[in-house]
């Protein structure tokens, strides 16, 4: 404020110099342009020295205290098991470890649960405006059941009530060499052998043809009007040529079996019950979500296109996938990124039944062993924040791909 | 959801600088004791069925009430799991935590918070169902254990079976009651925690005589009251209101007969522990008789232990290393004078 008072107090001085200047200098703090932007600063200042007193008091506070801090805990050995990780993990890793095992779990849960997620709300969605009464009435009877139980209950529900009663591991339900317990879902593994790679280098082969032939079939459309099965053709090929490959070089995929040995199942893969019921609680909670935005967006397609398009003779199933849904997508991505958002924040429910994500794994046995609050959540805040800024990221690049292009 | 909102607590309180008053202070002030114990193990902090918590940790609670007002009813219980446990007594939501913790180094020197005692000399141990015929904990190759997570507990059993060459698979739950369920209804093979709440736990399962405990102890578990680092005032307190509860039963002195030895005793240990003589309340800043309401409200070790977890309880558990240094055991309290 002083130096806002100096200054004041030697404008009247210049100007008198000066002579009366051609247009009158209003004063400082009349001027509405300088004096946003003196407050601007004064509340940048504030807020900064309000930041720095926060920090300095933690930091001096926990020294106090004798709480030990900084980042070198993430070194130091764990020595603590975790039942699931997608990647090599022993005791004998680090905390730093744990950390990495507990996000590729909550970013494995996350995926499973948007693709489900997005299908089914999908087809609820659409089967929700159906004309056929009985699945319009299901689909509906469906989204008014599952949008309006909490999720945690939901998670419950499958844990204990459906996976929990399921037989144990000795009393197996068995169908095609794999195993349903209530020790999880357990198949046999694919062990690719000699030969294999060549199958893998088909099927991607298979992929790049097809793009090319779609590519191809466009050009095609727009120079002679002339229409090629593109959908079709892609099918056969992706599944065709891998498939007749693996036939021809005489099957080289081996499959570890599964077998009961002393108290669980050895070999094959196994997929925890906290893994399944964690997925299926929030792929149905936010399919009913999805399945709403879904149907407002076909409804905010107005009735004139599909009335054109029909005019034009085109096929019910065309009129939906060519000129519905595209325009329809325009009002639904951004509504489905915050469902998507909300699917992976919700996945730190996980922590409730013991599925070892994040949550679970870093912020729960981690933190409780080094005692290291501040460090441990907000590395973990961080995540969940990058998680979302990323799929938002995608999300926004997308809607704004498909978004009226006008020529 | 709560341990992160507790974990904003610490923050708070450490962005804040509060809590410069002394913890005694700020608890008269209050008018009640807030106790940190577990959300249910039976024999150490449970409520019954008319709401009221009992327990060997309870008991300590009580008896820090009845130091610092003479009235044991003056406490707040506050349910607990093991992750929220050390973050509450930090930020001050809590004044002792009482609540089975494992005394280590790394706790004690690292968490800003002190170890005021062992109110309970446990062990590790491996339950598992009976019929599976198991007569060892090294032939658990391969099996699924439930385990409660944030405890030594967890981290025990991993250097035990990985000393050992066992593989495992740990299925690792918020609570001990939520992992003992989940062993009862299949979903483990074997169930681990410190024996004394193994012992609690296996009452309420459906079955509890189809359930047993493996012979190998694998850790040393000496649990006690925590309180924050930094107020020797309450510290000693909470110390000395666990070593008083020894020396009384050392001494013979019940809460059925400190009122006769009040007026009749002439040992100068029975003097000097109910405050007739010897140092009192002074250096503690309690009132003379602070030990005297302990045992006249709570009762000695001795009372508690049996009446909680030894045998006038379900768990029925013998005093073992909990017996008095004079009978065997570790309980040893350094003299009052």
């Amino acid at each position: 404020m002083s130096s806002d008072m100096s200054s004041s107090g030697h404008k009247p001085d210049g100007s008198a110099k000066e002579k009366a200047p051609p247009v009158s200098q209003p004063k400082f703090w009349n001027d509405p342009k300088k004096r946003s932007l003196l407050f601007q600063v004064l509340l940048l200042s504030v807020l900064g020295f309000v930041f720095y007193t926060i920090i300095d008091n933690t930091l001096t506070n926990l020294e106090q205290r004798g709480i030990t801090t900084g980042f070198d805990f993430l070194t130091r050995e764990a020595g603590f098991g975790i039942a699931m990780s997608l990647i090599d993990y022993t005791e004998a890793s680090s905390y730093g470890m744990t950390f990495i095992v507990g996000l590729l779990n909550t970013i494995l849960i996350a995926v499973m649960g948007i693709i489900a997620a997005t299908i089914l709300g999908f087809i609820l969605g659409v089967a929700r405006l159906s004309d056929n009464w009985l699945v319009a009435k299901f689909s509906a009877l469906y989204i008014e059941i599952f949008r309006n139980i909490p999720l945690l209950l939901q998670i419950f529900f499958w844990y204990y009530a459906v996976l929990r009663t399921l037989p144990q591991p000795r009393q197996s339900i068995e169908f095609l060499g794999s195993f349903i317990n209530n020790r999880g879902f357990i198949f046999p593994a694919p062990v690719p052998e000699e030969g294999f790679g060549l199958v893998t280098v088909g099927f991607f082969a298979a992929i790049a043809a097809s793009w090319l032939i779609a590519r191809w079939a466009k050009k095609r459309q727009e120079l002679t009007g002339q229409q090629f099965p593109v959908a079709l053709t892609t099918i056969g090929l992706v599944i065709g040529v891998p498939l007749v490959l693996f036939l021809f070089s005489g099957m080289p995929l081996g499959l570890d079996h599964p077998e009961l040995k002393g108290f669980n199942f050895k070999g094959g893969i196994t997929v925890i019950p906290e893994l399944i019921a964690l997925w299926l609680a929030l792929s149905i909670y936010t399919a009913a979500f999805i399945a709403e935005t879904v149907r407002a967006g076909i409804l905010a397609v107005s009735h004139g296109q599909t009335e054109a398009a029909t005019a034009l003779g085109m096929s019910k199933a065309k009129t939906l996938r060519l000129i519905v849904i595209p325009q329809a997508l325009r009002v639904v991505i951004p509504p489905l990124t915050s469902q998507y958002l909300n699917l992976t924040k919700n996945s730190s429910l996980a922590t409730a039944i013991g599925y070892p994500d994040l949550v679970n794994v870093f912020a729960g046995t981690t933190l409780n062993q080094t005692g290291q609050a501040i460090e441990v959540i907000s590395m973990t805040m961080a995540v969940y924040l990058a998680l979302s800024l990323m799929t938002s990221f995608f999300m926004n690049w997308y809607n704004a791909r498909i978004q009226l292009s006008e020529r | 959801m709560k341990k992160k909102l507790i974990s904003a607590a610490v923050l708070m309180a450490a962005m804040t600088g509060a809590a410069t008053a002394g913890t005694l202070e700020t608890v008269k002030e209050r008018g009640a004791v807030q106790c940190g114990v577990t959300s249910g193990v039976p024999g150490f902090s449970v409520p019954d069925d008319k709401g009221n918590w009992k327990g060997l940790d309870v008991d300590l609670c009580r008896a820090v009430a009845a130091a610092v007002f003479g009235d044991s009813t003056k406490v707040k219980f506050i349910p607990l799991n093991a992750k929220e446990r050390f973050t509450a007594l930090v930020s001050g939501e809590i004044d002792v935590l009482s609540r089975v913790t494992t005394w280590t180094q790394t706790r004690d020197t690292q968490l800003g918070v002190n170890f005021a005692g062992v109110n309970y000399y446990d062990g590790q141990g491996f339950l598992v169902k009976k019929d599976l015929g198991l007569k060892s904990v090294k032939e658990l190759d391969g099996a699924t254990v439930c385990v409660q997570s944030g405890t030594t507990t967890e981290l025990n059993m991993a250097d035990y079976f990985r000393a050992n060459g066992i593989t495992y698979t740990p299925v690792v739950f918020d609570t001990n009651d939520q992992a003992a369920q989940a062993f009862d209804s299949g979903r483990c093979d074997s169930f681990t925690t410190d024996l004394s709440q193994a012992a609690g736990l296996r009452t309420r399962m459906q079955d509890p005589s189809s359930v047993g405990a493996l012979p190998e102890v694998i850790s040393k578990e000496p649990l006690g009251p925590v309180v924050r680092q930094g107020d020797d005032t309450w510290f000693n307190i909470v110390k000395w209101t666990h070593n008083a509860m020894l020396n009384a039963e050392e001494l013979g002195v019940t809460s059925a007969n400190i009122d006769k030895m009040k007026s009749e005793s002439t040992d100068p240990n029975v003097k000097r522990l109910i405050g007739l003589d010897g140092p009192k309340g002074k250096g503690l800043d309690l009132a003379d008789d602070w030990a005297y309401q302990i045992v006249k409200q709570v009762g000695n070790y001795g009372e508690a232990y049996e009446r909680n977890v030894g045998k006038d309880s379900p768990l029925g558990l013998d005093r073992g290393l909990n017996a008095l240094w004079n009978q065997g055991g570790l309980q040893y309290a350094p003299p009052m004078r």
